[in-house]
């Protein structure tokens, strides 16, 4: 186990230059999320479709470490035009992905966040935004 | 004599070097290592005497109790108070608790105040909060200056309809140590109470209830060497004996009939149920042991480690350090430049230096910061000016790691 598959250099450039990072002018469900442990917090944006099956934009803010914020970016690049259904799946795939330390394929860049399962105490980190987005799309009610 | 922190480092087994070589502590705000001494205390009680105390008249029993009984004494007079009015507790946050409901639903009313200052510990904020909210009594907060020193310009105006001051002795995070005395007397002129959250300060420096006056002082036996589960709550006995009882259950009681019961006299009243003898035999080796080391030795040493390490973080460009360039403990709260904490500690763990990383319990404070959380890296009895080196070289690959400017 070594501090490099925590700090990857894919890891970092998300952290310090992520994508969508910022706000949305109209969106259709917007949620807040918090690590209390760490004071860690997420503020996550979504625009769907007008049937509320896609998602057409994504945007989030807030603060965290350079894994939650990597994560988030990561999450928006990947999750970006896909229904609610194919985004549950894939959240579904990250949680699979944190509790077996197992890659797994089609998350993208995300799947450099493997490592992360090493790290107990960060494992909360990196679910951090997977989780916003969950608890976004089931408040839609567009299952 | 110098103080020689290689010598007591011999006495914690958990801070001996690994194959790896040494590792560096530097969370002794959150909780100390045990020494030997404390370990063998608690082993002996479980081993050769474990029996439930003010109960058996078998040998054990009589020799638990004894011990017990004992513990109380011994850490009355570490604190310089009455034995009386020592409650044992699991903990600082229970110890407030504690008075806040059993002192606080009984005196405070719609209209009456509770003072606080802006630096508290949630433990010594949230117990406030849910009494204010039940009794209608208001919180008001005590701001800080620039360096995180409280401001105290109007206390006069702050302490009126105020009947309880809750106020931390040393901040966790800060690293200030608060004018009490000064508070203290203020608040004692208006007739309000003062309770002393002292978790921070009974481990690292004399403390003596009767100079200071306090009416209830409350601190963790963790954070000096003893196991986790003890604390301590000290009041006034004057003031305990007007107070009803906090939680209900064995061996708090008088005498128990259907339609009601009375109670034991104080200290006793506030300890029911099975208490943590083991703990308290713990703390009793830990407060000897604390003694041997001496407080004002242990004092002096925070303080001097304290500066060198805020002075050797400040040179560190990209680097901020919070609370006072002057007098301070060796609790040092930092950040650095675009890093999170969590990477800092966790870039540090991998150099083999364990801090503390996020808000310390500290929300409020942290928002006055304008920090959403630190860094925190605090000494004890076992650092040393090498300990500092490690801290400052990990820090600075920290930088190297995230590419921090400068």
């Amino acid at each position: 186990m070594s501090l490099d598959d925590l700090y990857q250099e894919l890891i970092l450039e998300h952290a310090r230059y992520p994508h969508h990072r910022g706000t949305l002018a109209d969106p259709t469900v917007t949620l807040d999320a918090q690590n209390p442990t760490c004071g860690d917090e997420i503020h996550l944006q979504l625009k769907l479709s007008g049937d509320e099956r896609k998602i057409e934009d994504i945007a989030f803010s807030g603060h965290g470490c350079s894994i939650s914020q990597a994560s988030a970016s990561m999450m928006t690049d990947l999750v970006l035009g896909l229904s609610v259904k194919e985004a549950l799946e894939k959240v579904q795939a990250f949680q699979d992905m944190m509790r077996t330390g197992e890659p797994r394929e089609g998350l993208g860049d995300a799947v450099a966040l493997a490592g992360v399962s090493r790290f107990p105490v960060r494992i909360k980190c990196a679910l951090l935004a997977w989780m916003a987005l969950k608890e976004a799309l089931e408040e839609t009610g567009a299952m | 004599m110098t103080f020689s922190a290689k010598r007591w480092r011999e006495d914690f087994p958990i801070l001996r070097p690994s194959a790896k070589g040494r590792w560096v502590y530097l969370d002794s705000a959150a909780t100390t290592q045990k020494p030997e001494a404390v370990l063998r205390a608690v082993d002996d009680y479980y081993r050769r005497y474990n029996a439930n105390v003010h109960r058996g008249v078998y040998r054990i029993a009589a020799e638990a109790t004894e011990r017990y009984e004992e513990a109380r004494q011994r850490v009355a007079r570490f604190i310089g108070g009455d034995p009386r009015g020592l409650i044992f507790t699991r903990n600082t946050s229970e110890a407030i608790n504690l008075v806040a409901y059993a002192w606080g639903l009984d005196n405070l009313k719609e209209g009456d105040a509770i003072l606080v200052t802006a630096a508290e510990h949630h433990s010594n904020l949230v117990p406030w909060q849910l009494v204010a909210k039940r009794t209608g009594a208001r919180l008001r907060v005590i701001p800080l200056d620039e360096e995180g020193h409280l401001d105290l310009s109007q206390l006069p105006e702050l302490l009126e309809g105020v009947k309880m001051v809750a106020l931390g002795h040393a901040s966790n995070v800060l690293g200030t140590v608060n004018p009490v005395e000064e508070v203290i007397r203020a608040a004692h002129e208006k007739g309000a109470l003062v309770l002393l959250d002292a978790a921070q300060s009974v481990p690292r420096m004399p403390v003596d209830v009767k100079a200071l006056d306090c009416d209830f002082l409350a601190f963790s036996g963790h954070k000096m060497l003893a196991p986790m589960g003890i604390g301590v709550l000290w009041g006034k006995p004057e003031i305990l004996e007007k107070m009803a009882p906090f939680l209900g259950g064995g061996e708090m009681i008088g005498r128990v009939e259907w339609e009601g019961s009375t109670w034991r006299e104080i200290p006793w009243k506030f300890e029911a149920g099975t208490p943590n003898v083991g703990g308290a035999i713990g703390l009793l080796a830990a407060v000897d042991y604390l003694e041997k080391v001496g407080m004002a030795a242990i004092a002096r040493r925070e303080e001097e480690l304290g500066q060198l390490m805020a002075r050797r973080l400040r040179e560190l460009p990209g680097v901020v350090v919070y609370g006072p360039r002057g007098q301070r403990t060796g609790i040092v709260a930092f950040n650095v430049e675009g890093v999170h904490p969590h990477d800092v500690s966790q870039i540090l763990d991998e150099e083999g230096v364990a801090i503390r990383a996020g808000h310390h319990c500290c929300q409020p404070l942290h928002r006055l910061l304008q920090a959403g959380s630190s860094c925190r890296a605090s000494v004890y009895l076992y650092n040393d000016e090498e300990d500092v080196d490690r801290l400052v070289a990990a820090v600075q690959k920290v930088r190297e790691v995230f590419r921090v400017p400068g």
